[in-house]
């Protein structure tokens, strides 16, 4: 008995010196520490699939460099942030200041964002936004350690006021939830769509999350405008669309939205949304390799299939992985840092995006048309489009 | 013609909050047990037609199992935790159901994972009646406007004129005396508390089909149903009913007239009517 503790004393202090010995040449050949990454996404909450598919998106990317980001390991420290505003500034500081992260990751909510982006702008954090798209992140508040991966409210709506114009609509009605992100989808989807010539008959809101649309279904009925267009997504785009078929308007007044009106939630919206279209910076069956192998890969380990969330997440390690191989993995040099990532060229599923000057991506917009589970892309509605980034001024980092 | 239109959402909104909010004010009235819960038996209700038609594949076979379902739920909640709160202060209670509310959520989160679900609607009452040239009804709608005036009636029935009626209200108003007259308090209000739970599930149930399954449904229902027992004045089915269709006329007339104050047209009438009766429209002093 006694024999067989010891052995096992001295085989467990073996497997630890042999551990040990064999760590010691490859601590001393990396150049730096392990990288400090902050992802601080929801987890819980209404959002809590969305995290979960940004976080999968970094993942990934990572395991594709042999589990590094610019030839450095990492250590990840994740915050559920619960999509909760009044938290937000405590979870983004705890991970600056306890946990002394190299950056920060996140987040879905725009009322999170925008605590983090002030947090980043107070400490000189990266920060890498995989999700909300509140304008003034890279717009008013914009600096140049703040970038984004993935799309200004402004960027999906803008597209469909011409998308809208060009099949013949000249009157149109709004609807959506007054909260930021619906406020700015439906201005930027006004400012396309007047520019040439459209008019709004009528801008209707209603308080967010509420999802009681039947008064507002029936006065657009009785305003009989040439279309609508409408800024919901969740549990509100799917009882919307719904609530639209059911009372008969869905083949007398067109309904069109921004993609995340259909994505997500098609399974749910069954027949309502067929034939709906919408613009997004991503969509289904996009005919490049990157996405084919994204999307493989993603499914196979994963076992689900890959949605914009997981693209975006995706892109913010590319983006990191890009800048940081251009400065040799140091965070030493913010400025040379910061320059590179500005530099990056995506090689994106979404298709190749660059950068622009308030680090926000210059991408394609898609006209996707639903077509049973799928939002099929049907076409480009707006190449290469930049967000205008107003009020945004660029201090030296 | 847009007019009647909108007075028709307001009712059939009213009429379908009042069976939410039925529940809440029974538990409320009855028990005097605050229970922030209410909303996520709503929402439970709603997972349950969505998994039990799914499973059964009917909507007609998913109600009455899911009702039980929701019964047997009540029963054993009030008999392991809410029967142990009767007499402490209302803080605990609101403390219990807003543990409940969180366990709810992650259990949901969990079993059924976070994304949106649809129930379909029966073929039966799939059709919609045409009202103008652009608009229609869906029969459904109407369907849960029938069904929620006929569980009023049938409220209404048991509690003023049936036996079991006369043992509630006696347990309301004066516990310790029914108690000394031989009513069992305690069956009474495991009784009371599961049909306030079987309610809640089964507007879920039923609105399942229009409001769609999705995540924190149940807290928007909440605040409202809390407005109504308030507004109707507590533990009054009455009131109940009153204050669900002044709330679905106030809310559709708001976001038609004032869109602005949409969102506080439902506080503001809350507001109005306690500056004028603090207890509620039905409240008793």
């Amino acid at each position: 008995m006694t024999d067989r503790r010891q052995f096992i004393q001295q085989a467990g202090l073996l497997a630890a010196a042999a551990a040990t010995g064999s760590l010691m040449p490859s601590i001393a050949r990396a150049q730096t520490a392990k990288l400090r990454v902050g992802m601080m996404l929801p987890y819980t909450g209404t959002y809590a699939s969305l995290g979960t598919a940004i976080t999968q998106g970094f993942n990934l990317a990572v395991e594709e460099n042999g589990g590094m980001l610019g030839g450095r390991a990492i250590d990840f420290f994740t915050v559920d942030d619960e999509s909760e505003p009044s938290k937000a500034t405590d979870n983004a500081n705890k991970l600056v200041q306890r946990d002394k992260v190299d950056l920060l990751v996140g987040t879905v909510h725009s009322g999170v964002v925008m605590a983090m982006v002030k947090v980043a702008r107070d400490n000189g954090t990266l920060l890498i936004i995989p999700n909300a798209g509140a304008n003034a992140a890279t717009g008013g508040q914009c600096a140049p350690n703040i970038f984004r991966t993935s799309f200004s409210n402004w960027q999906p709506a803008h597209p469909m006021g011409k998308v809208m114009y060009e099949r013949g609509h000249r009157k149109a009605v709004t609807l959506t939830w007054k909260y930021g992100a619906g406020e700015e989808s439906i201005e930027s989807f006004k400012e396309g769509f007047t520019k040439l010539g459209g008019s709004i008959v009528k801008e209707m809101y209603l308080p967010f999350p509420n999802v009681e649309f039947q008064p507002f279904i029936t006065e657009i009925a009785s305003l009989k405008p040439d279309a609508v267009f409408v800024f919901f997504a969740g549990g509100g785009a799917v009882k919307f669309t719904k609530d639209y078929a059911a009372a008969g308007l869905k083949d007398k007044i067109p309904l069109y939205g921004s993609g995340f009106l259909t994505d997500g939630t098609l399974e749910a919206q069954g027949a309502s949304a067929q034939g709906l279209l919408t613009t997004l910076h991503y969509g289904d069956g996009i005919e490049n390799a990157k996405n084919k192998l994204f999307r493989y890969n993603y499914g196979k380990k994963y076992g689900v299939q890959a949605d914009v969330y997981a693209v975006q997440g995706y892109d913010a390690a590319l983006l990191l992985h890009g800048g940081l191989n251009a400065v040799k993995g140091s965070f030493g040099d913010r400025k040379a840092l910061y320059s590179a990532m500005e530099k990056v060229k995506i090689d994106s599923p979404r298709g190749p995006w660059t950068m622009s000057k308030a680090h926000n991506p210059i991408q394609d917009i898609y006209l996707r048309r639903v077509e049973g589970n799928a939002n099929q892309v049907i076409g480009v509605a707006w190449k290469a489009l930049e967000d205008p980034a107003r009020g945004c001024k660029m201090s030296a980092a | 013609m847009e007019w009647l239109i909108q007075i028709l959402n307001s009712v059939q909104y009213g009429l379908l909050l009042f069976l939410v909010a039925s529940g809440l004010t029974l538990i409320f009235g009855i028990m005097g047990v605050i229970n922030l819960a209410h909303g996520s038996f709503y929402m439970i209700g709603a997972y349950l037609a969505f998994t039990l038609s799914s499973l059964t594949g009917s909507l007609w076979l998913a109600l009455p199992l899911g009702i039980v379902l929701a019964a047997a739920l009540g029963l054993l909640l009030e008999w392991a935790l809410i029967s142990r709160l009767y007499r402490r202060d209302h803080l605990y209670q609101v403390l219990l159901t807003f543990g409940l509310i969180l366990i709810f959520e992650e259990l949901r989160s969990v079993l059924v994972g976070d994304d949106v679900h649809s129930v379909a609607i029966p073929a039966v009452l799939g059709a919609s009646l045409p009202l103008t040239e652009t608009l229609s009804y869906p029969v459904y709608r109407l369907f849960i406007s029938a069904v929620c005036l006929a569980l009023a009636g049938l409220m209404y029935v048991t509690i003023q004129k049936t036996r079991f009626g006369m043992m509630i209200r006696a347990a309301a108003s004066n516990p310790e005396m029914a108690t000394s007259l031989g009513l069992d308090i305690r069956w009474i209000h495991a009784l009371v508390f599961a049909a306030g739970v079987a309610l809640a599930a089964f507007a879920g149930m039923i609105a399942a089909p229009v409001s769609s399954v999705f995540p924190g449904m149940g807290n928007q229902v909440l605040i409202v149903c809390f407005v109504i027992v308030v507004i109707g004045g507590i533990g009054s089915l009455k009131g109940a009913l009153i204050a669900s269709l002044l709330i679905g006329f106030a809310d559709t007339f708001g976001k038609v007239l004032v869109p602005e104050f949409a969102s506080i047209a439902v506080y503001l009438l809350m507001a109005v009517v306690l500056l004028f009766r603090p207890r509620g429209l039905f409240g008793r002093a």
